[in-house]
């Protein structure tokens, strides 16, 4: 077979699932995209499991975000000092508040294990209104998700890769994408 | 009002500078053409073309510049472009370029050294005014490269100071990042992080050096970091980990930064004391302090773990911050538009635990997700857009004038000032090099 059909015939994971499944998935990536869009910090931090990270690559190619450096490399206690610092009266970026607006989409799960774990893929684009302008971001999201015990899902690993990873950046990038 | 025919002195008073020197689009092609692309100004480091062929592009005022490492081991810096017809030659970024250059538009091959290797069918040249065999078509170098501890910077032109007589006192930021590695070696860590100011690119100089401004600018991020810190110590009954340190040290009142000690040297270069103690007792910067004594020996491991230094601005182009390993390299891409790179380095022989504590540092402070510096590039923007208006014609630099000592001809704040001193010096510095072009900075 010739090398491109070979690749065709060899595609990135796709696991068989059942509607209900790829039904609460996609329920639980919007949710997501909403907390960030209404700016619900509250509710962010209950997304994560305890050891949940938040992650997004410097290079499209990096395999590993421990000991390397990246955009976001985050942890529930770093993320907790970003909420407090971006809603901090004094936080001057904020004077006009940022603002964003995603569309997810592209949802693939990749695997489900015995025990529930789930991998899943999607595709994300996020306007951001900044100053009074609007810029874009675009990239695909991998999402390693936990069972709650609730029918629902908390993130183990989040990773991140925008499209333009290695820059430059206009500005600075204030909140999770 | 192009090129010389403006009075720039009149912009520079001793205590106080006018805003245009900050926005007016022909003050600022001029001192790309009198500073940027006359002074040293730094390319990049020996590590980041570690092999023949490898290459790094760099923006040297407003020429695309690319430094490349030849087969006999050399690192050149060459204007990237064709000779030919005058397309880059590298769009890449960086990357490694085989054998030779090879132009896109018409396979024009350049060897390393900027002589050309061949270009096709050859004999259309025979009996023109191009003479290939007197150089004609070689790629146009840098007036002049040179290193100093494997940091390279160009010049573009040829006269002018060498560069450890430009550096001067400044040697000892290479010299204290180096010389903290136990195998007396850094080398960079992945790509750099880059960041574009909407700002003129002296106003980040300016800050780099202005002791009052963090705990006023970095409120939000010192005081919510401080709160976490505690509260993980509380929830752990452990220390939190040093990073968080680094950025609860903003909460730091106004009036303690005066304590940070600040030196101006010739060519407009500028020290800050270091006010991060990064000497904890813990067990792995013990296992580093030995390592590094026994590479230096007691005496000379202790005077460079001890040096007092934060950073070190490297007039027009560099802030150097040895204790945390990095290092950015400012860029001007117009009057309001500042590209800064961001460079982290890996001590040899330094056990990995210190490298990861300057990751952290470079993470929390200058990546592009950054808590600290949005604060610092918004208020940037909004100084650039205060100055573009017609509110007021002059910038304060008065803190502490009047009280700052000359010893050697290096400037020293008052202690316990917190004295803008440094702002001082390099806008003196500035309408030195823009006036006289002498390179004497003003003094």
């Amino acid at each position: 077979m010739p090398d491109a059909e070979a690749r065709a015939a060899a595609p990135l994971p796709v696991a068989q699932v059942d509607a209900e499944t790829q039904r609460a998935v996609e329920a639980f990536l919007y949710h997501q995209a909403e907390i960030l869009d209404d700016a619900l910090w509250n509710d962010w931090l209950g997304l994560f499991a305890p050891d949940g990270r938040y992650w997004m690559p410097a290079h499209k190619d990096q395999t590993r975000g421990d000991g390397v450096p990246n955009i976001f490399w985050e942890d529930l206690d770093l993320m907790t000092v970003r909420i407090r610092r971006n809603t901090h009266p004094h936080a001057w970026s904020q004077s006009p508040p940022n603002r964003l607006s995603h569309v997810v989409s592209n949802v693939v799960i990749e695997s489900v294990a015995e025990n529930g774990d789930v991998t899943v893929r999607s595709k994300f684009h996020c306007s951001e209104y900044l100053r009074y302008e609007v810029r874009h971001f675009a990239g695909k999201y991998r999402h390693e998700l936990v069972p709650d015990g609730e029918g629902g899902y908390r993130i183990r690993l989040q990773r991140v890769d925008l499209l333009n990873a290695e820059g430059p950046f206009d500005y600075v990038i204030q909140w999770w994408l | 009002m192009r090129n010389g025919d403006r009075d720039i002195s009149g912009l520079v008073e001793p205590d106080r500078v006018h805003r245009l020197c900050y926005t007016d689009p022909d003050i600022f092609e001029l001192e790309m053409e009198r500073i940027h692309e006359t002074l040293w100004t730094y390319v990049g480091h020996k590590s980041q073309v570690k092999a023949p062929g490898d290459y790094y592009t760099a923006r040297i005022g407003r020429q695309p510049m690319i430094m490349v490492r030849g087969k006999d081991g050399e690192i050149r810096v060459f204007y990237n472009r064709c000779p030919h017809r005058g397309a880059m030659l590298c769009s890449d970024r960086s990357g490694n370029a085989g054998q030779r250059f090879r132009c896109s538009y018409h396979a024009w091959m350049y060897n390393f050294d900027g002589t050309v290797a061949s270009i096709p069918a050859t004999s259309g040249y025979d009996g023109t005014r191009m003479k290939l065999a007197e150089g004609d078509a070689g790629l146009k170098p840098a007036a002049r490269v040179d290193n100093y501890r494997g940091f390279y910077f160009a010049s573009l032109s040829p006269d002018g100071p060498d560069l450890e007589t430009f550096l001067g006192g400044a040697t000892l930021t290479f010299d204290q990042l180096v010389d903290r590695a136990p195998d007396g070696d850094v080398e960079v860590v992945g790509d750099c992080f880059r960041m574009i100011q909407k700002s003129n690119w002296k106003i980040f100089l300016e800050n780099q050096l202005d002791v009052s401004h963090p705990s006023a600018t970095h409120e939000s991020t010192g005081v919510s970091a401080g709160q976490v810190e505690r509260e993980i110590e509380k929830r752990d009954g452990q220390k939190p980990p040093l990073a968080y340190s680094f950025i609860s040290a903003f909460k730091t009142p106004i009036e303690d930064w005066g304590k940070f000690d600040t030196v101006g040297h010739p060519y407009g270069h500028c020290f800050l004391a270091g006010y991060m103690g990064l000497r904890p007792q813990d067990p792995d910067t013990v296992e580093y302090e030995t390592l590094l004594k026994q590479a230096h020996g007691e005496e000379k491991g202790e005077a460079i773990l001890s040096t007092d230094l934060h950073h070190v601005l490297v007039y027009p182009s560099l802030s150097v911050q040895p204790p945390l390993q990095q290092l950015r390299a400012i860029r001007p891409l117009g009057v309001d538009r500042t590209l800064t790179e961001i460079w982290h380095f890996r001590l040899k022989g330094a056990p990995e635990a210190i490298y990861r504590r300057a990751l952290d540092y470079y993470y929390l402070v200058n990546a592009p997700s950054t808590m600290v510096n949005a604060d610092d590039l918004h208020n940037f923007w909004k100084c650039h857009n205060g100055l573009a208006s017609e509110g007021g014609d002059w910038v304060s630099l008065h803190r502490n004038y009047g009280t700052d000592s000359e010893r050697d001809g290096v400037l020293y704040s008052a202690p316990g000032t917190m004295s803008e001193m440094p702002l001082r010096h390099m806008m003196q510095a500035w309408a030195g090099y823009m006036g006289a072009g002498n390179g004497a900075g003003g003094r």
